[in-house]
């Protein structure tokens, strides 16, 4: 029989290696059992992972597009399938579907801007892949600024990557800060909204921002307070998800399916949205 | 046009059925009409319709996906799809038959569902007119269904004393074929007549007045925060049963069952209406009982008709009027939150 | 047919709504049509007037609803307890699982509901009034050139047609005059059960659970099923599911609910109302409350408020599980 493809039935992937971030975060590198890349994705896109008998989440892809021979996940233990997840070890095989979801738009919106990336925690995860994407196609964009915030030194995520690779790239400004004075640490203290406020952007710029809501929120009231427009902030949703493609109804928030429509939205799309998510 | 007498009918079911399963609505045991496999023995039911809508045949309330074995570390994954026999679905109601359409805007939009593709290519429908619609129906309302002259493959209508039917489709045309011999040429005179008496029933049911017009696609703004939500919600229970019941309610849960050899991935109908419907590991965007009953409704009100080109996701079954343990459904929630009366 | 008139609960209604002895009214709300009624959380006097009603449609039993309601409103609730309502009221006080010092309880006697698919399969379908006329109820349907009079006590609901009490066991005030417990004959269905062979028995189970769809009405609607979260629902429990994976499946969820309301259930039939797949729930429980009766003595779940339920109670008499086993085997 010649069977249609199915979006629901994933592929196998194989955990190649497993990286230890932070005290609860890991970055899984999947490749398909002939070590290859499971699909190809955009900046932003999402891929549902999952164990058999423990369950499937959608999970944003880390590694940026331009990486050709893998792809990354930086999970945060969280639920059974991350906690199951982070007590896999490299050769374990795991099932993958995707890419799911709208990119950020990385090929027309941003060329040529000024790009101003905001996170939070596990929220440099989904920036991580667009970030890699401007570095890697660097005069395509603008000045980069990025800043990035954690509980302490040990909850940033990326920490070796962003100081060794990022911070020595010309035109891209690495600003973080942790929440709480910590020993070793003599980089800027305080919460994320608080920090962007002080560094007083100039409006020049789009800005994508990406943690937990408190944070979107205080940020977002911040950047609007210092002259951004709300067309110029982007950022991601968060739904609990089951088929990644708009059918089974999880997502759904307004007229909007998070999973197919999202994750990225524009600041003035959310506003359309009822209050629901 | 074509027609065979009623007694003769179970002649027609039975040479479908050589070929073919052919399912229609049967009374059970309890008086309640389901649809049953047609074999000897079993008669066409003369109730309005059935308590389980008809979406069963191509949305089964629990269906398996894929099968995994594991070994160590490994994982091996069966497809376990299967291409769907041809079926037939016989005494579908105009609002049923609309409801295949709605469920195909979901299903069939890419990607493709290709379970529910699989089984929507195999199943032939043949419709048939409400002879006797109940008060709680309101089809009307929702444009493209006429409970006078029903969509589908095939289109019947009951009479007294025969049964008439009309191909509408190419499949439909196979399957007047299939029952030629058992049927005879006629003129449209007695299904005339038949759409005019359901006609004038149709002019005196209750709700006839029910309009959807408040509603539509762009009214978020208008309707998500209104006061009446908390009244209307109240007393709901949070069950499932509008959305069990409903012939376009299509969410669903995916979840895995392990069988002590392997696991079977299967999904199941979930219901907006439940607690945990839209709970994640780290919260809930859907903490009350009003907000999942306004989600349910806005989404057949407001949010399917915005995707696609006005269209309700309701047809006016009528089956949530009748089973709602509470009795509240969409009639009372377009009344009160903006459905107009045309007086 | 109803002894006491909607006239009077509504005055009684506003009234004390009026002198500010609650703040709210839980009760019937009218539908579209005469039979298809909403509970209803009534905030005022005009509200009461207009909307609510009391005929013989008026089943929903409100026991459960003080659960959530207590917490969410200013002041008492008032609440109308038809008797058999009044065991539920009561069971839930003795599971401590709402205030009883925020309801102000108005006992209201009851000569039975109807059942609108009782009143379908003699009508038929279509139908458009009906009217109380006394010890009878008029029905206009779409189809019927004139109204149609229909016995109240042949379209009684099962649960009513076996009533079990007329008395009310709680209340704060009573309107109209309260009953006896009645001998009823609630057993007979579960006794024709038992007398059954169990393939034939499993047949009947089988048959009637089928239908089940999984719509969780039951429990919902279940006063003795309050848990914050049920099992079933929770992820989190290992048996937690939404659909039967298979036949099994399909008979554990009923099973295991009609364990867990074992000696708690009051047999207030709202599982059977409520079912949209006319599976007789009811007995499951009923058969329950047989054996316990059988092997511990007559109890009645919610005749008083904290009394031990004999499944949880020890005593020196009890008979002996063996005993217990033996006599189940006898049955089987």
């Amino acid at each position: 029989m010649n069977k249609m493809e199915e979006t629901l039935i994933p592929k196998i992937g194989v955990i190649t290696d497993v990286r230890i971030d932070t005290p609860d975060i890991k970055t899984f590198r999947v490749v398909t059992p002939d070590g290859k890349k499971a699909f190809d994705h955009r900046p932003g896109q999402c891929a549902m992972l999952s164990i058999p008998g423990v369950g499937e989440a959608m999970f944003s892809i880390t590694s940026s597009p331009t990486n050709t021979e893998f792809m990354e996940f930086s999970i945060k233990k969280c639920g059974c399938v991350t906690e199951w997840l982070h007590q896999a070890e490299v050769g374990q095989q795991i099932t993958i579907r995707g890419p799911y979801g709208n990119p950020f738009p990385v090929d027309d919106v941003f060329a040529g801007k000024n790009l101003l990336f905001i996170a939070g925690g596990v929220g440099l995860a989904p920036l991580r892949s667009v970030i890699n994407y401007c570095r890697h196609y660097r005069d395509r964009y603008g000045d980069i600024d990025i800043v990035y915030g954690s509980r302490s030194k040990d909850d940033l995520l990326d920490y070796k990557e962003i100081i060794e690779e990022w911070s020595n790239d010309a035109g891209v400004n690495v600003h973080l800060t942790i929440d709480n004075p910590q020993e070793g640490w003599d980089g800027h203290v305080g919460f994320v909204p608080n920090y962007v406020k002080e560094l007083g952007f100039d409006t020049n710029k789009t800005a994508v921002l990406c943690g937990p809501p408190i944070m979107i929120k205080f940020t977002l009231d911040g950047l609007t307070s210092i002259g951004f427009d709300k067309t110029q902030i982007y950022t991601t949703l968060e739904l609990r998800m089951k088929c990644g493609v708009g059918k089974c109804g999880r997502c759904n928030v307004g007229s909007k399916y998070v999973c197919k429509d999202g994750p990225v939205f524009r600041c003035d799309e959310l506003e359309e949205l009822p209050d629901e998510y | 046009m074509r027609k065979c007498s009623l007694d003769s009918i179970n002649k027609i079911f039975g040479k479908i059925a050589e070929t073919n399963k052919l399912y229609l609505p049967v009374d059970g045991s309890d008086g309640v009409a389901v649809y049953t496999k047609w074999e000897e023995g079993k008669e066409w039911s003369n109730a309005l319709n059935t308590v389980r809508s008809p979406k069963d045949f191509f949305f089964p309330q629990v269906e398996n996906l894929m099968e995994f074995k594991t070994s160590g570390k490994n994982i091996e994954l069966t497809d376990i799809r299967e291409e769907a026999e041809d079926f037939v679905i016989f005494g579908v109601r105009a609002c049923d038959v609309r409801s295949f359409d709605i469920l195909d805007r979901v299903f069939l939009t890419d990607p493709v569902d290709s379970f529910y593709a699989s089984r929507r290519e195999h199943g032939v429908i043949v419709s048939v007119a409400c002879s006797k619609p109940s008060e709680t129906c309101f089809c009307q309302t929702f444009d493209n269904i006429d409970a006078t002259n029903p969509l589908g493959d095939v289109t019947a209508w009951k009479t007294e004393d025969s049964v008439y039917f009309k191909a509408n489709t190419e499949k439909g045309e196979a399957f007047m074929k299939k029952i030629e011999s058992l049927t005879e040429e006629c003129d449209d005179t007695a299904v005339a007549a038949e759409k005019d008496k359901i006609a004038a029933i149709m002019k005196k049911l209750p709700l006839k007045d029910l309009s959807a017009d408040a509603f539509g696609g762009g009214k978020t703004d208008t309707f998500f925060n209104v006061p009446e939500w908390d009244e209307l919600s109240a007393t709901c229970l949070g069950c499932g049963t509008c959305t069990f019941v409903c012939p376009t309610c299509q969410c669903y849960d995916i979840k895995d069952f392990n069988t002590g050899n392997g696991v079977i991935r299967y999904r199941c109908w979930d219901s907006c209406m439940y607690s945990e419907f839209t709970k994640m590991a780290h919260g809930n965007n859907r903490l009350s009982q009003k907000e999942r009953f306004r989600q349910r409704f806005m989404h057949k009100l407001v949010y399917y008709p915005e995707n696609n080109e006005g269209i309700f996701g309701c047809v006016g079954c009528g089956r949530c009027l009748a089973k709602c343990p509470i009795s509240m459904n969409i009639v009372k929630v377009m009344k009160k939150i903006g459905g107009k009366v045309n007086e | 047919m109803q002894k006491i008139t909607r006239d009077q609960l509504v005055e009684k209604a506003v009234a004390l709504l009026s002198d500010g002895t609650v703040s709210a009214v839980l009760g019937w709300s009218r539908g579209e049509f005469d039979y298809d009624i909403t509970p209803a959380v009534f905030k005022s006097a005009e509200e009461v007037k207009e909307n609510f009603v009391w005929n013989d449609f008026c089943g929903a039993n409100f026991s459960k609803y003080l659960v959530a309601q207590t917490g969410k409103v200013e002041g008492k609730i008032l609440v109308f307890l038809k008797p058999c309502d009044t065991y539920s009221f009561n069971q839930l006080l003795t599971e401590h699982r709402f205030d009883r010092e925020k309801v102000y309880a108005v006992g209201i006697p009851c000569e039975g509901m109807a059942d609108i698919a009782k009143v379908r399969e003699i009508v038929g379908d279509g139908i458009v009034s009906i009217e109380d006329d006394g010890e009878s109820l008029k029905v206009s349907t779409l189809y019927a050139d004139a109204p149609v009079l229909v016995g109240a006590k042949d379209v009684m609901a099962e649960r009513c047609v076996n009533c079990k009490s007329k008395k009310h066991v709680a209340f704060d005030e009573l309107m109209g005059e309260d009953g006896e417990v009645i001998e009823s004959a609630r057993f007979d269905e579960v006794a024709r059960l038992e007398a059954m062979t169990p393939d034939e028995r499993f047949l009947f189970w089988q048959n009637e659970l089928s239908r089940c769809i999984r719509c969780n009405a039951c429990r919902d609607a279940c006063p003795a099923c309050t848990c914050e979260k049920c099992v079933f629902d929770n992820p989190d429990s290992a048996v937690e599911n939404k659909a039967p994976a298979n036949s099994f499946e399909e008979k554990m969820f009923h099973i295991i609910r009609a364990f867990h309301v074992a000696g708690r259930c009051t047999d207030c039939g709202e599982c059977s109302r409520v079912c949209p797949q006319n599976i007789p729930l009811h007995l499951l429980n009923r058969k329950f409350i047989k054996d316990i009766n059988e092997f511990y003595g007559e109890y009645q779940a919610g005749a008083e408020v904290g009394s031990r339920a004999p499944l949880v109670d020890y005593t020196t008499e009890d008979l002996e599980p063996g005993e217990v086993f033996e006599r189940g085997d006898q049955d089987a």
